[in-house]
């Protein structure tokens, strides 16, 4: 089993990286570059606790190999914000308390964020439809969904 | 395990050659990764084809498209030319996954992984799909329908895959639609499913169809007496009577955690009604 | 000072909807959860697991995984001690079987290797010798005096003679003479239902890092209880508590699910024998076949009522299986069941069955949404029969403030009739149905728990305020126990920061659970917030040389507590931190408490589902939760824990349901098949929080956590029963079920 060696850019820094080559890119982002926000909830493409956006379309990082990064423009949970600045849907997240234990809630913003970048105006059923990938136990998502339809209503007026 | 990244189709068929059934090709990933992490299979090379050469490419060729075997579902969605003549392959190939999972997944991996409740295969058989293959023996064309041979089983031959799928062009009065049973709104796999293809005639009526099921079987069914049974109608009540028990009596589902044989059959009839009209529906509008 | 015994309803900072302090690093994916934490020199642990439903251990060879390079320890059950005690004894043998696998999925070795690869192929090597024995997971199998017996000599003196040998425990509540009541109805119906376990369904895999040696021990693990892992890990482990330091991570929910160990017991173990600091983090594979799912259950219900609607006896029988150890789940179901109506005659009895399952955890008000499904499908029958408005029925015979309650005790204070009154009221209520709608209701309950609980409050020499707790935040608490705080001292809620203090830093504290934290923990900081007001007046007091009964507090400042004390400047609580040396030192409040008077909470729901007549698909349409939550601390987290256990229930109701094959095998064991509701499966779920305020808790706190799950499973199915004609007795209401009863009726 030869390790691979990637290059990659992380939230627009270039990064390196070493790993074996069935270890995903979840695993690589959260074990070898240090980014934790991306959670393992099933490592099955079922939950999208892992999502993060690659190359422009988000992904579930659980079903990408690390090797797959090489060239790839990643972006994650940890990139949102603008230094001390949140972005629209984090403040609309802790505004409209659309979190509870908080666990799905970095999949879920990459994912809200893909989305919003698309469309600015979705529907509430486009915003359900979207995420039905993002799994969350806590909310019964009224707030979540609540909080995106705020963030984008709010983006579209700045 | 090795990763592989060929710069050349023949590259890939060389390596899936020699690793003997031990190699297995990456697209999307999106099931080749579920199978890795459960430890069902253990191959020694893994080979990346979506860095090849025309992999991620849909082009228009003699009136129909040539879908790259890398394409990921969303981007199936986002090409207007083969939205509007293949909706139903489209939406069948939308229904896989979440939007995560149509980021990666491909109809080619769809199709290759074997599962009988396959959202796109139903689609691409009732389009009448075409895949070309290369292999150690050059390149070949070969229907969907005859890919699968049961449940995770292809027709490949060793060191064959899979390189694009090709929709063929169709008359202006016709259209398909896709249709499936699942249990929640999304992220279900197909309990029952349905694939209608039909062209109408100068007055209306149907003049051609092709009315597939999957997850009713071991593999996906193309059910020649639910065509014959529209054939020459204008789904009236009788037609739709006639399609619907001819595919439940076509059908041959199982028990299982996701469904009954009773369930599956009822509503795979259901489901090709409601197709049916669907497609009639869209044949219609382009009038 | 004294404080009025009157609960308080002139409130600053408590009803208002302040941001959580820990929202910034939950949006960030700054928050540090189970499986983010790690150390170096760190192992990867991973645990073999029974491929049976039942199988004698004959033997274990681990040499050839120990002999895989890259492996540094290697356990099973003969690396842990045999405690004396019934309960730690069942923990223990959860984590890490002991003679026999007693259900699929079921720990039987463990490995800690340099990493997760070599971890993994270690567990390859391990052969176990296994005989294979009959099983049985179904509860009415496991009940017959013939079944395969999981365990032998597990009833307690509570079975009857004669029952099967997996009966371990037997309840029975109720009063009044239930053949007379019968007699006196028009109608009496029996009818029998049952419902399959589901889990919890948490989205945080269970995680925890363990170091171990020289009898010290660090533990790091996500747990809804750092106090319960220290007491059970330390009596497994065999180590002075003192010795074992718990912190908890944050946690990625529980709904109960976190309340006990799994691999905690065994990732310590592989530490003390490796030397090396010890990771596990279970797959969500492990966490479907060895965590906590809930109970499934057999019940047979008859309830008689008179044509004008009046419940004139009511009986229950309740099984429950809770996997293959002794479960008390269903004496909660036994008192919950008729816990809503004010009944004459009343009886409910309880049996729980060992099965070859995994062991049942709680799951949000345990045992109580199964009974009350049933409970609340018969009433809803008998409104059907008789033709009567099904809210007015309930209405009719709502248990009330001084309603002897089925389960023994009396009311005081409760909310139930003001939350029917609501549900009537409400348009959704008399809004029109489409075709092929039903709209559905049910009553639900929960009793809630105060327990043991200690907070410490410290004031900063600026005047901000620290509390220390030690229940983790799993949805808001630290928002709510600073707002608690605040209220008290009258400070902005933003001087005050919570933190979840690990093991060595606070008394004991029970776990979050029992829906106890909002008003046990929350009670214990307003104490400790009185006990500093009152050092803080004392202290003023010695400054202005007047009696200390002379001071009170009012909106965060000292004052003289009229023209007799003398004519004082209010001080601050900063002003008084400032100069705290100067007046005795540094000062601070403390409160120690079994918390008592947790007061019941009832909630109403009504829901509009729509059956697609051709597949027997439900689709929920339209959604309202009524609650009574006491005193709404924060009302966006309230609101969240009505919309979260409702749709935790729609699922339960539909859905989720743990599948068994004919080998004993669990056949779902991923969210892939076990479907918890997506986002488009549902509508928006409206909340109406009623305030009832409990005389227990000085602001009206009632738990608000557990109610919220209870009623949309007989909400759903009355639902279902009016939209397709049809009535279904056993959840989940898939729709293979829904269209063969639809079928069948033709």
């Amino acid at each position: 089993m030869k390790n691979i060696h990637v290059s990659t850019t992380v939230n627009g820094d270039n990064v390196e990286f070493i790993c074996p080559p069935g270890e995903t890119l979840l695993d690589a982002l959260r074990d070898r570059i240090g980014l934790k926000g991306a959670k393992e909830g099933c490592g099955t493409g079922d939950c999208g606790a892992c999502t993060v956006e690659m190359n422009g379309e988000i992904v579930c990082s659980c079903l990408v190999l690390g090797a797959e990064a090489e060239g790839a423009e990643i972006k994650t949970v940890e990139g949102m914000a603008n230094g001390d600045t949140l972005h629209t849907l984090q403040q609309s997240f802790i505004d409209n308390a659309a979190l509870q234990c908080g666990i799905c809630t970095p999949g879920i913003l990459v994912a809200a964020k893909a989305l919003l970048e698309r469309n600015p105006d979705p529907s509430e059923t486009e915003i359900r439809y979207w995420l039905a990938g993002n799994l969350c136990r806590c909310t019964g998502y009224d707030k979540i969904i609540k909080a995106v339809q705020i963030a984008a209503a709010e983006m579209r007026g700045a | 395990m090795q990763y592989f990244k060929p710069q050349t189709a023949a590259e890939a068929t060389d390596i899936l050659a020699k690793g003997a059934g031990k190699a297995r090709i990456l697209a999307g990933g999106t099931d080749l990764l579920v199978q890795l992490k459960s430890g069902m299979i253990e191959p020694e090379s893994i080979v990346d084809i979506k860095h090849l050469d025309g992999m991620r490419d849909i082009t228009q060729e003699d009136g129909g498209y040539r879908i790259g075997a890398a394409v990921p579902g969303i981007k199936l969605g986002q090409h207007a030319g083969v939205v509007a003549l293949w909706p139903g392959v489209v939406e069948a190939c939308e229904l896989i996954g979440s939007t995560q999972v149509q980021g990666r997944c491909t109809m080619v991996g769809n199709l290759c992984n074997g599962s009988p409740a396959a959202d796109s295969v139903p689609a691409m058989v009732a389009a009448n799909a075409v895949v070309r293959i290369v292999g150690p023996d050059g390149t070949r064309d070969c229907a969907v329908i005859d890919i699968p041979t049961g449940p995770g089983k292809t027709s490949l031959k060793p060191g064959e895959f899979v390189t694009s799928i090709f929709l063929p062009a169709r008359p202006p009065r016709a259209s398909d639609a896709y249709l499936r049973f699942i249990p929640r709104t999304e992220m279900d796999i197909a309990v029952a499913s349905a694939g209608v293809s039909l062209e109408l005639a100068e007055d209306g009526t149907i003049s051609a169809a092709r009315v597939t099921l999957g997850a009713v079987g071991p593999k996906v069914m193309l059910v020649e007496d639910a065509a014959n049974a529209i054939v020459g109608t204008k789904l009236e009540d009788a037609a739709i009577d006639a399609l619907m028990a001819a595919c439940r009596a076509a059908a041959s589902p199982i028990d299982d955690k996701r469904g009954t044989v009773e369930f599956r059959t009822h509503v795979a009839g259901v489901l090709a009604k409601r197709a049916a009209r669907i497609a009639m529906q869209r044949a219609g509008d382009k009038t | 000072m004294n404080y009025p015994v009157k609960t308080k309803t002139d409130f600053k900072v408590v009803g208002t909807r302040v941001p959580r302090p820990d929202g910034v690093d939950k949006v960030t994916g700054r928050a540090l959860y189970g499986a983010d934490f790690s150390v170096p020199g760190m192992l990867i642990g991973s645990v073999l697991r029974s491929p049976h439903a039942h199988a004698r251990i004959k033997s274990i060879d681990t040499s050839a995984a120990e002999a895989l390079p890259g492996v540094k320890a290697v356990v099973t059950s003969a690396d842990f001690g045999v405690p004396e005690d019934d309960f730690l004894r069942d923990v223990q043998d959860n984590c890490m079987a002991r003679g026999k696998a007693l259900y699929h999925g079921h720990a039987v070795a463990a490995v800690a290797a340099k990493d997760a690869q070599t971890a993994r192929a270690a567990l390859k090597l391990i052969k176990v010798d296994y005989e294979v024995l009959p099983h049985v997971t179904d509860v009415d199998a496991a009940m017959a005096a013939d079944a395969p017996v999981v365990q032998e000599g597990r009833a307690d003196e509570s079975v009857p003679a004669g029952s099967g040998p997996n009966v371990t425990n037997f309840h029975e509540f109720g009063h009044g003479d239930l053949e007379a009541g019968f007699a006196r109805a028009d109608l009496v119906l029996e009818r029998s239902f049952k419902t399959e376990a589901t889990h919890q369904g948490y989205i945080e895999p269970h995680a925890c890092l363990a170091t171990m040696s020289a009898g010290r021990g660090e533990l790091w693990c996500c747990t809804q209880g750092q106090f319960m892992v220290r007491e059970l890990c330390a009596g497994i482990m065999q180590m002075d508590a003192s010795q074992l330091r718990v912190t908890a991570s944050e946690i990625g929910g529980g709904f109960g699910g976190k309340t006990t160990v799994f691999i905690e017991p065994v990732a310590l173990a592989l530490s003390r024998k490796s030397g090396r600091p010890v990771k596990i983090v279970m797959t969500r594979d492990e966490i479907f076949r060895a965590t906590g799912p809930t109970i499934s259950s057999s019940m047979d219900i008859k309830i008689g009522m008179t044509k004008d609607g009046r419940i004139t006896a009511a009986d229950a029988q309740l099984r429950y299986q809770g996997g293959a150890f002794p479960c008390q789940t269903v004496s909660f179901g036994a008192q919950a069941a008729f816990a809503a109506y004010d009944l004459e005659a009343v009886r409910a009895q309880g049996w729980n069955a060992l099965t070859n399952r995994p062991k049942e955890a709680a799951y949000r008000a345990p045992g109580a949404p199964v009974a009350i499904y049933a409970v609340e499908s018969v009433v809803d029958e008998l409104c059907q029969e008789l033709n009567l408005d099904p809210l007015d029925v309930r209405l009719l015979n709502a248990a009330r403030d001084g309603t002897k309650a089925s389960y023994g005790p009396t009311f005081d204070q409760i909310g139930l009739v003001a939350t029917l009154e609501a549900a009537k009221a409400h348009p959704h209520y008399s809004a029109p149905l489409g075709e092929n709608q039903g709209r559905g209701l049910s009553c639900g309950f929960w009793f809630n728990f105060g327990g043991n609980t200690c907070v410490s409050l410290n004031l900063n020499s600026d005047g901000t305020v620290g509390v220390t707790e030690g229940n983790p935040d799993i949805g808001g608490s630290r928002a709510s126990i600073s707002m608690m705080a605040a209220e008290e001292l009258g400070i902005p809620y933003d001087k005050v920061r919570t933190v979840i203090t690990d093991t060595n830093s606070l008394g004991h504290n029970d776990v979050t659970d029992g829906s106890r934290v909002t008003f046990a923990v929350g009670m214990a900081t307003i104490k400790a917030a009185r006990a500093a007001i009152e050092e803080m007046c004392a202290r003023v007091a010695k400054i202005w040389g007047i009696d200390e009964d002379a001071v009170y507090w009012e909106d965060g400042y000292a004052k003289p507590s009229g023209p007799n004390a003398g004519n004082f400047e209010p001080m601050s609580i900063a002003e008084i931190a400032a100069i705290a040396s100067e007046t005795g030192g540094p000062i601070a409040g403390h409160h120690e408490v079994n918390a008592e008077g947790a007061g019941v909470s009832f909630g109403v729901h009504l829901a509009d589902v729509e059956v697609d007549p051709e597949t027997g698909a439900t689709k929920v349409v339209r959604y309202t939760v009524f609650q009574d939550a006491g005193k709404a601390v924060h009302p966006d987290y309230v609101e969240g824990q009505m919309q979260g256990g409702s749709v935790q229930g729609i699922g339960w109701a539909l859905n989720e349901e743990y599948i068994y094959g004919e080998d004993g095998k669990l056949q779902n064991a991923g969210f892939l098949d076990y479907r918890v509701p997506v986002a488009s499966d549902l509508p928006m779920i409206d909340t109406v929080i009623l305030e009832i305020p409990n005389p227990g808790h000085p602001y009206g706190v009632r738990g608000v956590g557990e109610t919220s799950i209870v009623p949309p499973l007989a909400a759903l199915s009355n639902a279902v029963s009016r939209a397709a004609g049809i009535r279904l007795h056993e959840l989940p209401m898939s729709p293979p079920k829904i269209l063969k009863a639809m079928m069948s009726k033709g």
